[in-house]
């Protein structure tokens, strides 16, 4: 499903992704995991094609197309979903309108049914329901005054309304409370199916827990240093990155 | 004194109130030929204002020079329409009244039953019925008349509402004023608006100045408002006139005691638009809202210019103005807050917000705030910027098209403003123009 050969980008002037190698197959659950500032976000940002990310060598293949030259509506039409680290607040703009507009532009780029007023309060209803998320959430302006739980709720929601192929979630578990935590993991495992494929980026091991990956990763220093099973997470919460920040200086 | 020098504008406005003085309605009354006459002089010496002068700093009216203007008040040279548009779900019971050109069109207008001791008329039916009542409104704003283009008005005003409403006499219904213009090049007219409302009544008027072409016009309208004790108006406006339109307006509000003055004017349209409003809170508990928003493109210039007098203790304004401009457009915000020595425990609040959607698109904001008593609470802000990139990327990355996110983005900035009309049925109507104007972009 994703192919990233050889990445190298640059935020600011400064090289953040150096080589990175990775490629995720269909049904499969990566994690990434490394410290801060190994370029865990900037990989984020350069799938979902923030401005400033800026790619100066390898390529990045998406269901054999070439992601790179999508704009972040089209990657997102496509099936690209991120959940992001710091939800970005939008006053003036209901949750729920906001969800119905992203929904419909989707439907609308792969030229599906846009869903009326009354088919999508019933599949509000369902998502909510199903994440234990309280309706009242939808009425709010998208993320002004939430909770820092509240946030990454939100961001489950709208990972299971927009119900993508593939979903990178960066960080979903900082700062969360072990009852948000479990809304996420319980966001990714809804979703989990052998057509959807499922990138973590995270500090910790604690929610592989809930979210158990067929894959491990240690990033630093821009790209990928050592992958591995599932053990390999509980390995690094022992252990730490110590030895592979060594290895990347 | 000239403080002009000679102006072909001025001597052109000049010309046509000599060559139509007698064409004007109420031309048999002595006091307003005098009153008409001051005017005029007055107008002559102010002359066509310049960035010379302090409160015009930032708006040129010089492309003035180059545009031929006519004044033709006859009822008889209107274009004929068919149906004027209107911004409110026609309501059972709604009082409206369009204007063409400037002047009334009674077969497009509604004037519904009104309750006892509420007066709406024109300002030409108005001169011959109660003469005396225009009068002395008039002669009340004599005394702060230093702008010259309400002593143009003065001198050359032939139609307007004129809305007096007797103690605890309120309107359910609201009054919507239509002006269309466009349709005739270099019209210009001077719409005389008078609302009176005496102690405790209530009304909402609803101004809805609209271009249905885009053929020059010139509309310099005034409008005096009294609220006496406990009185309550809302006065909301929508501008669109046609693209080459000059829209003037001046509003001039008393508000007595426990009084409210609530006002809200979103411009869209005209090539160059000054709206100016001041506000004298003269009765303890008076209070004013005066809002607005405007969205701005090519080469569009719109001032909004605003000033508040706290006169008295325990008075309180808010004012919130939000601006969207693109291209090569430019705005200007000048607000003035000035507090009194009496007016202890004043609370004034102002705040303008602006969106500059391109390189090149200008704002110049001068919130200015004259305190000369010691216990209020007051503050202002301005802001300007661009739209959230943030927001702009979390929306695309939800797969919201960019057009669509700006939209949104820029919809959700000016919605805070206009949802605070008290108006049914108007806020629909408000966002409807607004994304009209977007989808044309």
């Amino acid at each position: 499903m994703l192919e990233i050969r050889d990445l190298h980008a640059v935020v600011d002037g400064k090289a953040i992704l150096n080589g990175l190698n990775l490629t995720i197959a269909a049904g499969e659950v990566h994690a990434i995991m490394g410290p801060n500032g190994s370029g865990k976000s900037t990989l984020s940002y350069v799938l979902t094609g923030r401005e400033g990310y800026e790619v100066t060598g390898g390529e990045i293949l998406y269901q054999g197309r070439d992601l790179l030259e999508m704009g972040p509506e089209e990657r997102a039409g496509e099936g690209v979903f991120l959940a992001f680290q710091y939800p970005v607040e939008i006053p003036g703009v209901a949750t729920s309108t906001f969800l119905k507009e992203a929904l419909n532009a989707q439907h609308k780029y792969r030229n599906e049914e846009e869903l009326d007023a009354l088919q999508f309060v019933k599949l509000m209803r369902e998502k909510t329901k199903q994440l234990g998320i309280a309706d009242e959430l939808l009425k709010r302006p998208v993320n002004v005054g939430f909770s820092g739980g509240e946030k990454k709720r939100n961001e489950a929601l709208q990972m299971a309304v927009l119900n993508p192929r593939l979903a990178i979630l960066d960080e979903p578990d900082s700062g969360l409370d072990i009852d948000a935590l479990k809304t996420v993991a319980e966001g990714v495992n809804l979703l989990r199916g052998p057509e959807n494929a499922f990138l973590i980026i995270t500090h910790y091991q604690r929610l592989l827990n809930y979210i158990v990956p067929d894959k491990v990763h240690v990033l630093t220093g821009g790209r990928i240093v050592r992958s591995g099973g599932k053990e390999l997470a509980l390995e690094l919460e022992e252990k730490g990155y110590a030895e592979y920040l060594g290895a990347a200086a | 004194m000239n403080m002009q020098g000679t102006s072909r504008t001025t001597d052109t406005f000049a010309r046509q109130f000599t060559e139509s003085e007698a064409a004007l309605p109420g031309a048999s009354l002595d006091w307003l030929r005098r009153y008409r006459r001051e005017n005029l002089d007055r107008f002559r010496e102010l002359g066509v204002p310049t960035p010379r002068q302090e409160s015009w700093k930032y708006t040129n009216l010089r492309m003035l020079e180059k545009l031929d203007f006519v004044f033709d008040p006859r009822v008889e040279q209107m274009p004929a329409i068919d149906k004027a548009p209107s911004l409110l779900p026609m309501n059972e019971g709604c009082h409206r009244l369009v204007f063409v050109n400037g002047r009334f069109h009674p077969a497009l207008s509604t004037l519904e039953a009104l309750p006892e001791g509420a007066f709406l008329e024109t300002f030409a039916t108005a001169l011959e019925r109660h003469p005396e009542l225009i009068q002395s409104q008039l002669a009340r704003i004599d005394a702060n008349a230093n702008s010259a283009f309400s002593a143009l008005n003065g001198a050359l005003a032939t139609d307007g509402v004129i809305l007096h409403l007797k103690p605890g006499v309120s309107l359910a219904e609201p009054i919507e004023i239509v002006q269309l213009s466009g349709m005739r090049a270099g019209t210009c007219y001077h719409p005389r608006n008078l609302f009176l409302l005496e102690r405790g009544s209530q009304a909402t008027v609803i101004e809805h100045h609209r271009g249905l072409g885009d053929a020059l016009s010139l509309s310099n309208s005034t409008a005096v408002i009294s609220l006496e004790e406990g009185a309550l108006l809302r006065h909301y406006k929508l501008q669109s006139d046609g693209t080459n339109a000059y829209h003037l307006s001046s509003v001039d509000c008393e508000v007595g005691r426990d009084a409210s003055y609530d006002s809200f004017a979103l411009s869209v349209g005209a090539q160059l638009s000054r709206s100016e409003v001041s506000v004298n809170l003269s009765g303890e508990g008076g209070k004013c809202h005066v809002n607005g928003a405007y969205l701005m493109r090519n080469r569009q210039h719109c001032d909004n210019t605003t000033v508040i007098n706290h006169l008295v203790p325990h008075t309180s304004c808010r004012e919130m103005f939000k601006g969207v401009i693109d291209d090569k457009a430019r705005a200007v915000f000048q607000g003035r807050i000035v507090v009194h020595p009496d007016a202890q425990k004043t609370n004034g609040h102002q705040l303008s917000r602006v969106l500059l959607l391109s390189d090149e698109a200008e704002i110049d904001q001068k919130p200015e705030l004259e305190i000369h008593a010691d216990d209020v609470l007051c503050s202002h802000g301005a802001t300007a910027g661009d739209l959230d990139h943030d927001a702009l990327f979390y929306l695309r990355s939800r797969g919201i098209p960019e057009a669509q996110a700006r939209s949104m983005l820029i919809e959700a900035f000016l919605a805070e403003a206009i949802n605070a009309i008290a108006a049914e049925g108007l806020c629909p109507a408000l966002m409807t123009s607004i994304a009209h104007w977007l989808a044309d972009a």
